[in-house]
């Protein structure tokens, strides 16, 4: 079974050259993937997770406010009992941040110079070892 | 030039037999082509065979003259090197008015202004969208207040602001208007610019509002009433720069954007105003990347074409509205986060070709580009690096040094084809707006954005210090621009008093009013004004005329 | 209102039913354990909305889901979005267009990569509708994959179809004609600002006249509202009829379960011995193309092609 990303943009930027070029390459890579457009509150990104059910929530931020948008997707991943779906963040992120993010849950971080091929990979590694269908896709494989 | 009696084409064979070929055998090329940044497949060798079809008098000319190929003016950076105009924004007003007098102390001649996301989407600082943006990514304006502690100390006469705003650009013309009315200036001698190029947006750079059709109606308003009261302000800078750092390729970014220039002349045309009347205060917005030459061709042909485009398609008839004037900025996605002082170099290459193209103002990257808003020591060595070339290289001393170089003539011919090739299917698909509606604009720049990802990612192209030349030792640590973080909370307390202080029933009035004329055909400007005089903000304006114009929602394309 | 938690549950039981981890009996069964079960059997009205790409589908449902909250109806949207038949994966992008419903809880939306299926659904969109049904929504609207084909599938999931074409899409009228007056309950020419708006329902109009049924033409701009009303009355009055294409939707149900038995049948007989004996034949240039055809068909057991 296919791996089901959501790539989502919060934020007011309308930077989504990355996310949109990501959305392409996981889907060469076999994943289906939901895009959320621009300009998305963390309500509507929690929304759009839960009802597409997805494993994987690919956050791109640019704007800068990665650090008020990703406490509030966190808290209400948890408050709607999918804590399983695994969140990873993308875009122009601060390394002094990054730890702070993993604090948070973030399983993984990817700055702009990441290839496609990383991101890749990294979905499917993190996938495997923390999604929420992990068991399952190891009987499977 | 001399020529012997044989033809280019013969001395050619000869060379490739006797020299080249038995020379490749021993040492061959390292790849079968060479392409630019654009994708334009590059010559081995260009010689005048390459630009037969180039006419000097027709096509190249002399400066200052049709089809201004060489540059707008007859004299150049002779008279006055280009406008050196660093962009700033974060925080509150008075913390971005601080850097502009830092910025101008060093030399700086024009000043040009970034707004935060909450200013540019047009929402106030204490809406909940705007939480964690604020005074972030550029300098947070709610009302008139800001706009007055923004240019605090600064002679409006005298130097010339550049706004980099778009869905929400009325409103702040409106309120740099107001602040000039209300220290005493003579609207005659404003000079400056606002970028209020929306067509763009919905192509690119994606910061919108209203859907297509009424935004630009609000553009047509601010170029008529420029037109009519400030001979000297540029109403309009239509861009290719977003288009490009999005990924688009050189072609497109002139096409597109010389495309949505004939949409905006179109629209104001239509609204019965000639063309000369305001073409001349059209003003352009190109990048400059870092394959050079491909660069530098560029900038004359998106000249060269539009002089052509005002001329034959539009009738004018002042030389002024036929000369494209442009400001520049080094190129955003040419810098890295890792080694980041590698940017110095190549940002110093980019302002060449910007020098070199004809630009007449230009922004130069900090080299922290990558990684934050500028500091102030980062835009310093940017400054610094326009002055070298302006100051110390000597290309300022002669006009389009490279023009008559077979390489850059073929280019420049090449990219003023694709620009005509593109005009015309626009056209075939029922012109810019529908183009929009249709995405053709956001197709073509998908894929092109996803090639050149490709090409990128299977070694076509480097970028040194990342996929090539890699050292994995720690980053060089610079010093960044701290993110002052009790900012929001000041711009929400200035937000605030400005509220507290203001006539409530005044601004409900001017809502009203500005509502009434929304849904009428007359100029929204003037409404505008009243609001804004009466402190209305930013957001409440933007929210007021929603029910009127819509929501723009976008349909995503891959 | 359809709660936080039944929401994520319906989602998973989806998903369940769509990676094949189980049926749709054994997800409604789940479903019922866990007490979220609102009602058996079809009551929701399922709405299908086809047409080819770039009709403006999305936004049209964008505009639906407004119409029926504004009657306090929730709703459910299941929106089918093509899979690469290269890569199986896919670009899933409908929902953008109804980002206003999203902090909705009368309104759930799904998006379905259409994996292996053809004929504009996913194999597993009409588990989704009937889980969605379960689960208590008042309309379940299914927006199909619209890459242009004539998607009839759609017959065997919806008991409204809507088609939605816009003006001048050139030869649109003929490319409709070819199939899908059969199943629309309705036409919608969208985009109708456009020039050529009057003309293309015109056409539609006298296509329709031909066929024994009553089918509305309607124009509508989804972008801005116009024609909604009208069309949110037109699909009342059909959903109102009661359930006239259950006879319609199970003859294309039991046409296409013989056509798929034929299809394999077919496909066995072609494996044969006897069948290689013949294919061979055609390779040597024994046998003509027409005459290996009678054979084959012969050997299937059917009667001679008759040309």
């Amino acid at each position: 079974m296919p791996i089901k990303v959501l790539v989502a943009k919060p934020g007011l930027d309308g930077h989504d050259r990355g996310a949109k070029i990501v959305a392409r390459a996981l889907r060469d890579a076999g994943m289906e993937v939901v895009y959320t457009g621009l300009h998305q509150t963390p309500e509507m990104i929690v929304n759009a997770a839960i009802q597409e059910d997805v494993d994987v929530v690919g956050v791109s931020i640019l704007s800068g406010a990665h650090m008020t948008v990703f406490p509030k997707i966190m808290d209400l991943l948890h408050e709607r009992e999918v804590d399983d779906i695994v969140v990873v963040a993308g875009g122009v992120i601060q390394e002094n941040d990054v730890p702070k993010l993993r604090a948070l849950g973030v399983r993984e971080v990817f700055n702009a110079e990441a290839s496609t091929q990383d991101l890749i990979e990294g979905i499917e590694r993190i996938v495997a070892a923390h999604g929420r269908d992990a068991a399952r896709r190891a009987a499977q494989a | 030039m001399q020529t012997s009696e044989r033809t280019v084409a013969e001395q050619r064979e000869e060379w490739e037999q006797l020299t080249l070929l038995p020379f490749a055998e021993r040492r061959p090329e390292s790849r079968a082509t060479f392409r630019t940044l654009g994708g334009v497949a590059l010559e081995r060798v260009y010689t005048p065979e390459h630009i037969e079809d180039v006419d000097y008098g027709r096509d190249t000319g002399f400066p200052g003259a049709f089809p201004y190929t060489r540059g707008p003016y007859p004299t150049m950076y002779r008279a006055q090197p280009w406008t050196m105009r660093q962009i700033a924004g974060f925080g509150t007003a008075d913390d971005t008015n601080g850097r502009f007098r830092y910025l101008i102390a060093q030399g700086q001649t024009g000043i040009s202004t970034d707004f935060d996301m909450p200013t540019l989407m047009g929402y106030d600082s204490d809406d909940p969208r705007s939480e964690g943006e604020v005074g972030r990514e550029g300098v947070a304006v709610d009302s008139v207040d800001d706009m007055h502690d923004l240019y605090r100390g600064i002679d409006l006469e005298r130097i010339s602001v550049s706004m980099t705003i778009n869905p929400s650009a009325w409103i702040l013309f409106a309120m740099y208007l107001v602040v000039a009315d209300e220290r005493g200036f003579d609207r005659a001698k404003l000079s400056g610019t606002i970028q209020n190029d929306i067509i763009k947006e919905y192509v690119a750079q994606k910061e919108w509002v209203y859907p297509p059709r009424p935004a630009m109606r609000i553009v047509r308003d601010t170029i008529t009433y420029s037109a009519q009261h400030l001979p000297r302000y540029n109403p309009v800078n239509v861009s290719g720069y977003h288009t490009r750092e999005a990924g688009s390729t050189t072609i497109q970014e002139v096409a597109f954007t010389l495309a949505a220039g004939i949409a905006y002349v179109e629209e104001v045309v239509r609204a019965g105003i000639d063309v000369d009347d305001f073409a001349p205060r059209l003003s352009f917005f190109f990048v400059s990347q870092i394959d050079f030459l491909e660069e530098v061709a560029k900038f004359r042909a998106a000249r060269r074409v539009w002089a052509r485009v005002m001329k034959e398609r539009f009738g004018a008839r002042k030389p002024e509205s036929m000369r494209l004037r442009f400001h520049c900025q080094t190129a955003g996605v040419s810098c890295t986060a890792r080694e980041p002082l590698n940017n110095i170099a190549r940002t110093a290459i980019e302002a060449l070709a910007a020098v070199l193209g004809g630009a007449q103002s230009l922004h130069t990257n900090g080299y922290d580009e990558a990684l934050s808003i500028p500091s102030e020591a980062a835009m310093k060595i940017a400054l610094r690096t326009q002055q070298i070339i302006a100051d110390e290289t000597g290309v300022a001393g002669t006009i389009d040094p490279l023009g008559g170089s077979y390489a850059v003539e073929a280019l420049t011919r090449a990219i003023e084809r694709g620009c005509f090739d593109y005009f015309a299917e626009i056209e075939r698909r029922g012109g810019v707006i529908r183009c929009i509606e249709d995405n053709f604009f956001q197709l073509e720049l998908a894929d092109a954005a996803y090639d050149l990802h490709r090409r990128k990612e299977a070694g076509e192209r480097h970028v040194v210090g990342v996929t090539k030349y890699r050292d994995d030792s720690p980053n060089p640590a610079v010093d960044l621009h701290h993110v002052d973080e009790a900012a929001a909370h000041r711009q929400l307390e200035r937000l605030r008093a400005t509220r507290a202080r203001r006539d409530g029933g005044a601004v409900h009035r001017a809502l009203d009013e500005l509502v009434r004329v929304a849904q009428t055909d007359e100029n929204i400007m003037p409404a505008t004004l009243d609001a804004v005089k009466a402190r209305a903000t930013g957001g409440e304006i933007v929210a007021a005329l929603r029910p009127v114009f819509g929501s723009y929602v976008e349909t995503p394309v891959f | 209102m359809i709660a936080h938690r039944v929401q994520r549950d319906l989602a998973r039981a989806i998903s369940a039913v769509e990676n094949g981890h189980t049926d749709v009996r054994g997800a409604l069964a789940q479903f019922a354990a866990l007490g979220h079960a609102q009602r058996n059997g079809a009551r929701a009205d399922v709405i299908g909305i086809t047409g080819p790409p770039g009709a403006g589908k999305s936004t049209l449902v964008d505009r639906l889901i407004e119409g029926f909250r504004a009657n306090g109806e929730t709703v459910a949207v299941i929106a089918v979005d093509p899979s690469s038949p290269f890569t199986h994966g896919a670009v899933l992008g409908d929902r953008v267009r109804m980002q206003r419903h999203a902090g909705d809880r009368g309104v759930f939306i799904r998006s379905m990569a259409s994996r292996t299926a053809g004929g504009g659904l996913a194999p597993a969109t009409r588990d989704a509708v009937r889980l969605a049904d379960a689960a208590g929504f008042d309309v379940v609207i299914v927006e199909t994959v619209g890459v242009g084909q004539v998607e009839l599938e759609i017959v065997a999931v919806a008991d409204v179809i809507v088609v939605v074409t816009v003006p001048a899409l050139g030869d649109s009228v003929q490319t409709i004609k070819a199939g899908l007056t059969e199943i629309a309950d309705m036409f919608v020419v969208n985009m109708a600002d456009r020039p050529g708006a009057n003309a293309t329902a015109l056409d539609l109009k006298h296509m329709v006249r031909e066929g024994a049924r009553e089918i509305p033409v309607l124009q509508t701009v989804a972008q801005d509202g116009t024609g909604l009303p009208a069309l949110l009355d037109a699909l009342a009055a059909k959903r109102g009829a009661g359930d006239s294409n259950a006879v319609r939707a199970v003859r294309f149900e039991v046409v296409r379960r013989a056509r798929d038995a034929a299809v394999r049948a077919a496909l066995a007989a072609l494996d044969s011995d006897d069948a290689s004996a013949v294919l061979d034949g055609l390779r040597d240039h024994t046998i003509s193309r027409n005459d290996a055809v009678d054979a084959l068909l012969a050997i299937l057991g059917g009667p001679a092609h008759a040309h």
